[in-house]
């Protein structure tokens, strides 16, 4: 499926879509970012809370799909400008991550 | 010009995790058997055992360095050095409007005391201390300079709580300079494998207990004449300063 057909699928809010034909595939979720790093697969759906500016950077190097903020999570312009920058796409939505888990199983 | 041993990273009593032993007396006596000359109290989140701490030190020969351990929004632990014991006391006020207030369960993460020069109870404190704060790891290194003071990510080479575990890398745009390692056996590894100079990493025994406070090993040259202590914390600072402004 690609990001923009999930964010139809799920209604996740947009924070940047640079690359709406990307695929996605799977999820993992997780905040310590030296595990992202390691655990992540290519092509999931990143599920956080972390807003650190490093996401972006670890977001190119396991090369998921996406970042999905929970929670409300929210960043700063630089965090987004940088992401549309590196082409990573990042999605965010109000409920917890077990929740958007949820909700991401329920489509792909 | 005289060599002074330093442990710049310990907990009392008033962090949660640290010894019920580890009053500002017993520290500075500690210190003081192993040769170590200037030391730094670095509760969590907390600078209330400062004070105690600096009667302790004058009893024990000892050079006191007011700090704190900040831990940032992130999970990120930041040691924070004052010069001056007001400066850190001030600063532990500022931080006090940025915690997240949960009840500490003393049973379960352990007591948090409050201690006078005499190592006599003076209060406890209510609220957990070790968790984190609305700071974040950006935020952190101005904050701390507004109350002239310096901070540098605590112990990077530990899983638990340290910068590279938490966000993967030292972000590049890091106003950092100085960095703390755990294991001083670590200095070249690090300094190769993210371009630190050698002499900017700072190494501390973060000890929770008194077993935990180590031989004298790492320390600075220091001018210190005419001598008293506030001329040595004045001359640690200078150093300090020095090599958190170079190669900005």
């Amino acid at each position: 499926m690609t990001a923009e057909k999930f964010v139809e699928s799920t209604g996740f809010k947009v924070v940047c879509m640079p690359n709406p034909e990307r695929n996605i595939s799977g999820a993992y979720i997780g905040d310590l970012l030296s595990w992202v790093m390691g655990r992540a697969e290519s092509d999931n759906v990143w599920i956080t809370i972390m807003s650190n500016s490093n996401i972006v950077a670890v977001a190119t190097l396991a090369d998921v799909g996406c970042i999905l903020l929970a929670e409300g999570v929210t960043l700063d312009s630089e965090v987004v400008a940088l992401a549309a920058e590196k082409g990573v796409n990042i999605l965010s939505t109000d409920v917890s991550c077990y929740d958007a888990a949820i909700e991401v199983s329920k489509v792909i | 010009m005289n060599r002074y041993y330093y442990d710049l990273h310990l907990h009392s009593c008033l962090s949660p995790c640290g010894d019920d032993d580890n009053t500002p007396n017993n520290l500075c006596g500690m210190a003081s058997l192993l040769g170590i000359n200037i030391l730094a109290l670095t509760d969590h989140n907390t600078t209330k055992n400062c004070p105690a701490f600096f009667t302790a030190a004058k009893r024990y020969g000892i050079i006191p360095v007011a700090g704190m351990e900040l831990t940032t929004s992130e999970d990120i632990h930041v040691v924070c050095l004052f010069e001056e014991l007001d400066d850190a006391m001030r600063f532990g006020d500022y931080v006090e409007t940025k915690r997240y207030l949960v009840k500490n369960k003393p049973d379960f993460f352990g007591r948090q005391q409050i201690l006078d020069g005499d190592d006599n109870l003076l209060s406890e404190e209510e609220y957990l201390l070790s968790n984190a704060t609305m700071i974040s790891i950006e935020e952190v290194y101005s904050a701390v300079k507004d109350y002239r003071g310096i901070a540098y990510p605590a112990h990077i080479d530990r899983d638990a709580n340290g910068i590279i575990a938490i966000l993967g890398a030292i972000p590049p745009d890091t106003e950092f300079r100085l960095f703390e390692l755990h294991d001083g056996e670590r200095i070249e590894e690090y300094s190769k494998a993210y371009s630190i100079p050698a002499e900017n990493f700072i190494i501390s025994s973060d000890a929770h207990v008194l077993t935990d406070m180590r031989e004298k090993e790492n320390y600075f040259d220091l001018d210190d004449e005419p001598y008293s202590s506030a001329k040595v914390r004045k001359e640690l600072f200078r150093i300090l300063d020095r090599r958190n402004s170079e190669n900005r």
